[in-house]
């Protein structure tokens, strides 16, 4: 199946660009309701880095589309720094959980620890783990849409 | 100048509104998501409040029943409303600290709230104790026993190793035959009631001291507003 052009930039090599930014739409999109099932369905408290990583998420979800209708490559340049920020800010997380950062630098002792897991599947899958997941894939599917959609 | 015109001034073809070039539009794809995503969402979200609230209702009519128990020592007005049921061990010194705070509460709000203890030795030795706590019931001064023994927790606990031997001496002060208590400590009804609340707490999940119950709610996490807040609300919809 391939998917037909709406916009007035298509052309053959910017078809594979535009289902990059479209897969990271996906993933940030499937990412965002997670965390709001996490917090308002489920009703687990998030902690403040859960917070700042939603603070650099949740734009992607209204940002990307723009840049997908009509197809403007430049999106990415102004999704990437988002996706990078999220990112480092989920490796600190994941490093506070798996107890390599000590947790007397973690920044967030009110409510609930940061370092603290909620969730745990398969006994290393946890909600910080998932977004350190989410985020590394969506910066390396906007590095490939950078270089495919270049002439 | 409109956008139409203006698109069609592109060397490329006019965007086809629908599927074309046998696929499909991408904007369908992106609706297409969109709307999937949100019935997901939606869709996960009633089944697991459902499923949750079935839980709910599993565990606190399974509670019910392993918390109104007879055999356990009540404070207060068996026709007070707010039932608070603690699982403590004598010589946990969180339940020391924390038994002043529910009396507290019994205190300001009179005849309202009544206490059960069920007695989770999960100290070393810490059975000994009980067994005297249960012992004492028969001569009518299990509270006072339990008061006694909170007051000198230090001097028959230290650093969480139960010396038995020593709350001896210290319950001189509460005026009950201690020779009776001897006898009657290792009776098999006394042995009965201590299985009976190592199983129900086994079935409750209590697995630190103290716990409470109020009316069958647990604490959502540990800490004395907690049980606070608990009290408050229960008395508010008891009492209202």
């Amino acid at each position: 199946m391939t998917i037909a052009d709406d916009g007035p930039a298509g052309g053959g090599h910017t078809e594979l660009a535009w289902f990059l930014v479209f897969a990271c739409w996906l993933l940030a999109t499937v990412s965002a309701l997670g965390a709001l099932f996490f917090s308002e369905v489920m009703e687990l408290p998030p902690c403040t880095l859960c917070w700042y990583q939603r603070i650099f998420m949740f734009p992607l979800v209204i940002l990307l589309p723009l840049g997908l209708f009509p197809f403007d490559p430049r999106v990415v340049r102004y999704a990437l720094p988002l996706a990078a920020i999220g990112w480092a800010i989920s490796v600190f997380q994941v490093l506070l959980v798996w107890g390599v950062i000590p947790e007397s630098i973690q920044p967030c002792t009110k409510g609930v620890p940061c370092s603290e897991v909620q969730i745990e599947w398969l006994g290393f899958v946890n909600i910080p783990f998932l977004s350190f997941l989410a985020f590394t894939t969506m910066v390396a599917l906007l590095v490939a849409a950078h270089y495919r959609s270049k002439p | 100048m409109s956008r139409k015109s203006k698109r069609n001034e592109q060397p490329q073809p006019a965007a086809p509104a629908t599927p074309a070039r046998g696929g499909v539009s991408r904007t369908a794809v992106f609706a297409t998501a969109v709307v999937a995503l949100l019935a997901a969402f939606a869709v996960g979200a009633v089944a697991y409040r459902s499923h949750q609230s079935e839980a709910a209702r599993q565990v606190a009519a399974k509670s019910a029943s392993l918390l109104a128990s007879t055999h356990a020592p009540l404070l207060g007005k068996a026709e007070a409303k707010v039932h608070i049921v603690e699982f403590l061990d004598p010589a946990c010194e969180t339940c020391a600290v924390m038994y002043p705070h529910v009396k507290k509460l019994m205190a300001d709000n009179p005849g309202r709230i009544k206490l059960s203890v069920r007695h989770v030795p999960f100290h070393q030795g810490s059975e000994h104790v009980v067994r005297v706590l249960e012992a004492a019931r028969a001569q009518d001064k299990y509270w006072e026993t339990l008061e006694a023994l909170f007051a000198t927790q230090d001097q028959w606990t230290v650093n969480h190793r139960v010396y038995p031997e020593r709350i001896w001496a210290l319950l001189g002060g509460v005026g009950m035959d201690l020779e009776r208590v001897r006898r009657e400590m290792n009776a098999a009804d006394i042995a009965a009631r201590m299985e009976k609340d190592m199983a129900d707490a086994t079935a409750l999940k209590v697995e630190k001291t103290p716990e409470y119950f109020v009316n069958g709610r647990p604490m959502p996490r540990f800490g004395l507003e907690e049980l606070q807040g608990l009290v408050r609300d229960e008395l508010k919809l008891a009492y209202r």
